[in-house]
């Protein structure tokens, strides 16, 4: 009991203090997920636009896909662009396993189909006859499809927080693709896992710390932006 | 201008319109009227080609609806649409009015010119900084109808334009749609249950009855001159008989209805069976046989209902058949009417409209 308290202590001290280690993996694991939410965001919006305004054969099936997707282990999202990644793979060439950003990569594939499927589900959302009303106004596809997704924004914002929170908050991907290397590609949830086993409880209570203000951060975005 | 031509729709197994043919000419303002749910928002529908006809065909400048999606948003450039329920666009009220110009790439001294311009058209001065989704429905329909004229449209389609206003309102709208017609040319092509809109606003009225055309006119063959039973009860006609012609003296006519002779102005041959109609507003009552009237038919009889409408008093008369009457209610007071009052149903012999029945 005493352990967890001291440790607790000392998390707070090592947060105060503004240790320059705890500082360096907070802002590695900030770059890493913002980056991944970004790339994910400029590739899921357009599809899920895409998807949302065009008719094709097995859309349906398509959507289950991906809302199958948003439970998509994060081991199995490692693992796959491990394999994308490492030195036989197809994009070995590139040498991106164990850099960070091949960690986005990672992160990215993780959110593009949670972020698709709130872009699906927001792009719903708006009333059919906005539609009407946008289109009879004289709008071209693209003009249509663009002001919807504006209407949508809010909503949409809300998936692209969602999808940050699940990029920040993942191990698995960040553990087999980054590989934990201290300096370079250690972040807040795989520097947790390493230094509880190695009993280093302050300094992984620390960074818990950090990463549930971070979550508690998000939530709060996510509520005020529902709020509009 | 605009050609439909055995146009029929259907949404999946629902028939919404059936065989639909007419000719809306350019400067017209063309009016629909009919109760709801009859498929005139899916005319205006088609007009704007949001939808394609199922079958049939619809021409705009004699060329064909189905068309790629380009040149449908050049048609869709040169019409507004008001919808009867219209949407508000986030943003506030200068964003929603200036969409369609931003569509059109105007540059932005333009815009805002010409928002304002449109907003003071509809009274809706100082409101361009208003959240649009906060406003009343009123202030919305007059947003929508400022949003519509502000790409200043060859063809204006309104659905129930003033559904949602109140009267004063309603007479500002009425007017400015007069004066784009006149101003501008606008061709103008609106839906309304309210038949007096639509006899105040409209060049030729189409009366549109169980998912298609019962009758296209002027208000005055419409309202006076129905085509049949169903278009008839529709624009009020509320005195409707079958008789037959027992003898037609150069044009006037006495017409048997079940053993009451009345006199009208028909070409209709003796022993022709026909359908009699004429609006409660043709008939006037009077207390004594008046030797004077130029009225052909004064028919005695008792009055056995009164209902009062507004300035107006809507009666039913037991005259060997049953008339309905519409006096001002002054009238009815000056010469004492009431229920069981025993009086004369004076009208003219070309207050009486008459169709000859189809065998």
């Amino acid at each position: 009991m005493n352990e967890i308290v001291d440790g607790f202590i000392q998390a707070v001290e090592l947060i105060v203090s503004l240790d320059p280690e705890v500082l360096e993996i907070t802002a590695r694991s900030l770059l890493i997920s913002l980056a991944a939410t970004a790339v994910a965001a400029l590739i899921a919006i357009p599809i899920g636009g895409y998807i949302h305004f065009r008719e094709f054969g097995g859309k349906r099936g398509l959507v289950t896909i991906i809302q199958t997707l948003y439970a998509l282990p994060t081991v199995i999202a490692g693992l796959f662009v491990f394999l994308l990644l490492s030195r036989v793979g197809p994009l070995g060439f590139l040498g991106l396993l164990f850099t960070p950003w091949g960690m986005v990569i990672g992160q990215t594939v993780l959110v593009v189909p949670l972020l698709v499927g709130m872009t699906l589900i927001a792009l719903s959302g708006v009333e059919k006859t906005i539609q009407d009303e946008v289109i009879s106004l004289g709008a071209t596809s693209s003009q249509t499809i663009w002001t919807i997704v504006k209407e949508a924004r809010f909503a949409i914002l809300g998936g692209v927080i969602l999808g940050f929170g699940r990029a920040i908050s993942e191990v698995g991907a960040a553990m087999i693709i980054g590989g934990n290397i201290r300096g370079y590609t250690r972040v807040l949830t795989t520097a947790i896992a390493l230094e509880t086993s190695m009993g280093n409880i302050a300094f992984s209570i620390a960074l818990g710390i950090i990463l549930l203000a971070i979550a508690l951060l998000v939530t709060t975005a996510l509520f005020l932006v529902q709020e509009r | 201008m605009i050609e439909f031509s055995h146009v029929s729709k259907s949404f999946g197994e629902k028939n919404v319109l059936n065989d639909l043919t007419f000719r809306i000419e350019k400067g017209e303002i063309f009016t629909f009227i009919g109760p709801s749910g009859t498929g005139k928002t899916t005319i205006l529908r088609l007009i704007n080609v949001l939808e394609l006809p199922t079958s049939g065909s619809i021409l705009i400048d004699g060329k064909d609806t189905r068309v790629s999606e380009r040149d449908k948003v050049a048609l869709r450039r040169r019409m507004s649409v008001v919808f009867q329920k219209p949407a508000a666009l986030r943003g506030n009220v200068f964003q929603n009015v200036a969409l369609g110009l931003k569509f059109r790439n105007t540059q932005s001294e333009e815009i805002q010119r010409r928002v304002s311009e449109a907003l003071g058209l509809v009274g809706l001065e100082g409101y361009a900084e208003r959240k649009a989704t906060t406003l009343s429905g009123g202030e919305l329909q007059r947003v929508a109808i400022a949003r519509a004229l502000v790409t200043k449209p060859e063809i204006l389609l309104l659905d129930e334009p003033t559904a949602n206003l109140d009267p004063a309102s309603t007479e500002r709208i009425e007017n400015l749609i007069l004066s784009l017609s006149e101003k501008f040319g606008t061709t103008i092509i609106l839906s309304t249950h309210d038949m007096v809109q639509g006899q105040r606003l409209a060049t030729r009225i189409a009366v549109i009855l169980n998912r298609t055309l019962g009758q296209v006119g002027d208000s005055h063959e419409i309202f006076y001159q129905p085509k049949n039973r169903e278009v008839a009860r529709m624009v009020g006609v509320d005195n409707i008989f079958e008789g037959t012609v027992v003898s037609n003296d150069a044009g006037l006519a006495t017409i048997d209805i079940n053993g009451t002779p009345v006199i009208a102005t028909c070409s209709h041959l003796q022993g022709s069976r026909v359908t009699v109609y004429m609006r409660p507003e043709d008939i006037i009552f009077l207390v004594g046989k008046d030797g004077k009237s130029s009225a052909r038919n004064e028919l005695p009889g008792t009055i056995t209902r009164v209902t009062p409408m507004g300035p107006n008093m809507k009666m039913k008369m037991d005259a060997g058949i049953t008339l309905v009457a519409i006096i001002t209610r002054r009238s009815y007071d000056e010469l004492g009417l009431s229920k069981g009052a025993s009086v004369y149903a004076s009208f003219k012999a070309s207050a009486i409209h008459v169709v000859k029945n189809e065998e």
